[in-house]
């Protein structure tokens, strides 16, 4: 066990200094989340209650997505890559436990879903008046919905890593995946101006819950009033999560491949 | 005491196969499968080189990656250092401890120098060979700082193997291992693999190159259509120890030949016939390379 986790941290750390290398890759996960804040914090300056500015409402959403960008959508690409390169056969073929090529893949998702994280909420305090969670109870909210959506983005990425026949097609498989579950869980829209079939749709889906979730860390407690189920939904929030974490690890240790064939 | 013999036999033996067989659904096939690898008994033992030759589509790398664990056969007894590898359970990691793996073609880690990638693969093993000593032995010191992406395919293969023994391993597969290499590499890669030898490693080696195996190997077996065609020493592979000579000549402004177990005697027998000097004489055995085209020839 403990030489399973010695080397899953230096699969994590090779793993994050092979992507910190990767030049255009870290400029585009770590730049374009504060590109859309720039683009609609400057289109929509009006307020949705009073304080709470388009930006704050934005930057919950964005941090969420965040969270599902860098682990379903990141592995999701990567692995299938990573299974045509050969990198995983030739891995399965040494000593090195499957579980710790897991560790060093979480560990690079939660580098960088930190990096992410705290590049945008700088951006926002700086530029857009973003207000930081106000008490230790919406800070301790942020950190379970941090953890549990990292670890739940994580095992899907890995699940669906079965999906894309190859490398090449992978981005093309799942970035339209993540693309329209953004529109749909209210990341880019207010999520209680959407149709009622999208808000439905959406909360089959962690990524709904997660941006509910960290609404309830960055806007307000007055707002709870005016999302769909005029309460923040915590405990629902926590039980799907939960159940989507089962569902990914079982699907992920049935349905994993260590090579194209 | 019969018993504690085979029980001897079977401790020395690396590798030892029986009836491996390995089908797969193939709606073209008249059965409805297709059959990889079809009814093969081998044994590689202990401290040997053993040569699987054989045309693409043979079946080498699928009778080799089963034995290294990456497939389960469909019927069929294997044993990989008293290892069943389709069915490892907890001793995985110690099996793997054991061998070494050169795979056919990988394209990974890019981004890393050969010396981080040889160093992290170092960190895998109980019983590691020291880095820096592979990256010489590999003939890769010049280009240990460099990234993998800007090697070329036969310092890309020498990474590979580099890879494939710094786990000392026991026993070690090699798919092909000298694709892309120039004969010097090639000649220089040889060196290396004769020294691994000396040092007691088993090696099972698969390769297009007849030269290479003939070099190298201690046995070779000729595998075509999943099936196992001969195994032998390359010297006597085919009965090519015992085939004809060929004996050449011009006479009469065309060119004559004569195949014979005694080219000596024919020689003399021209030579006295000529004078002396028989015009554009040549004596020849079948190569390697002859035997085996022939007999894959007959196989396919």
């Amino acid at each position: 066990m403990r030489e399973i986790i010695r080397i899953g941290l230096l699969r994590g750390a090779l793993e994050t200094k092979q992507f910190m290398r990767q030049r255009e890759s870290v400029v585009f996960t770590l730049a374009f989340p504060v590109i859309l804040l720039f683009i609609f914090g400057s289109v929509f300056k009006d307020n949705l209650a009073p304080g709470v500015t388009f930006s704050q409402y934005f930057v919950a959403g964005m941090i969420a997505s965040g969270l599902v960008n860098t682990g379903f959508q990141q592995l999701a690409i990567m692995i299938p890559m990573e299974r045509d390169f050969g990198t995983i056969k030739r891995l399965r073929g040494t000593p090195m436990s499957p579980v710790s090529y897991f560790i060093g893949k979480s560990i690079v998702v939660t580098v960088t879903m930190l990096a992410q994280t705290v590049i945008l909420l700088a951006v926002g305090a700086i530029f857009f008046k973003l207000n930081m969670p106000s008490s230790s109870s919406k800070w301790l909210t942020f950190l379970w919905l941090i953890v549990l959506g990292s670890i739940c983005s994580t095992v899907l990425g890995i699940a669906f890593s079965s999906v894309p026949k190859s490398g090449r097609g992978a981005s093309a498989v799942v970035s339209p995946i993540v693309i329209i579950l953004q529109f749909f869980s209210g990341v880019f829209f207010v999520f209680s101006s959407l149709p009622h079939w999208m808000q439905q749709f959406a909360a089959i889906f962690p990524l709904k819950w997660l941006t509910q979730g960290m609404r309830s860390v960055f806007l307000p407690d007055t707002f709870a009033v005016k999302e769909v189920a005029k309460s923040w939904e915590g405990g629902r929030t926590l039980a799907i999560l939960s159940a989507w974490i089962i569902a990914g690890t079982l699907i992920s240790l049935r349905t994993f491949k260590w090579s194209e064939k | 005491m019969l018993d504690h013999l085979r029980q001897d036999a079977a401790m020395s033996d690396a590798i030892s196969i029986t009836a491996l067989r390995k089908q797969y659904p193939d709606k073209s096939a008249p059965a409805g499968v297709k059959s990889a690898v079809d009814g093969i008994d081998l044994t590689v033992a202990s401290g040997e080189i053993f040569a699987l030759l054989g045309p693409n589509g043979a079946g080498k790398t699928t009778t080799v990656e089963i034995l290294e664990g990456y497939r389960e056969p469909t019927s069929g007894e294997v044993r990989v250092l008293g290892f069943n590898p389709a069915d490892l359970g907890n001793s995985a990691s110690e099996f793997r401890n054991r061998i070494g793996i050169v795979l056919q073609s990988t394209n990974d880690a890019a981004d890393l120098s050969v010396q981080e990638s040889v160093r992290h693969f170092s960190k895998y093993y109980t019983n590691p060979k020291d880095p820096e000593e592979v990256i010489d032995a590999v003939g890769l010191r010049e280009k240990a700082k460099s990234k993998v992406r800007s090697l070329s395919g036969g310092q890309r293969r020498r990474l590979d193997v580099a890879l494939g023994i710094i786990g000392t391993p026991e026993l070690l597969f090699l798919d092909e291992p000298t694709t892309g290499f120039d004969p010097e590499a090639r000649r220089a890669f040889w060196g290396l693999i004769r020294t691994l030898r000396d040092a007691g490693t088993t090696i099972l080696l698969t390769t297009h190159y007849l030269d290479e195996a003939e070099a190298l190997a201690d046995r070779v077996g000729v595998i075509a259509n999943g099936k196992i065609l001969e195994i032998s020493t390359p010297a006597n592979l085919g009965g090519r120890n015992s085939a004809k000579a060929i004996v050449t000549w011009n006479e009469d402004g065309a060119r004559r030949e004569v195949h014979t177990d005694d080219p000596t005697k024919e020689v003399l027998r021209l030579s006295s016939r000529f004078d002396g000097n028989i015009p554009e004489l040549t004596v020849t055995r079948p190569t390697l390379e002859d035997i085996y085209l022939r007999m894959i020839g007959g196989g396919v």
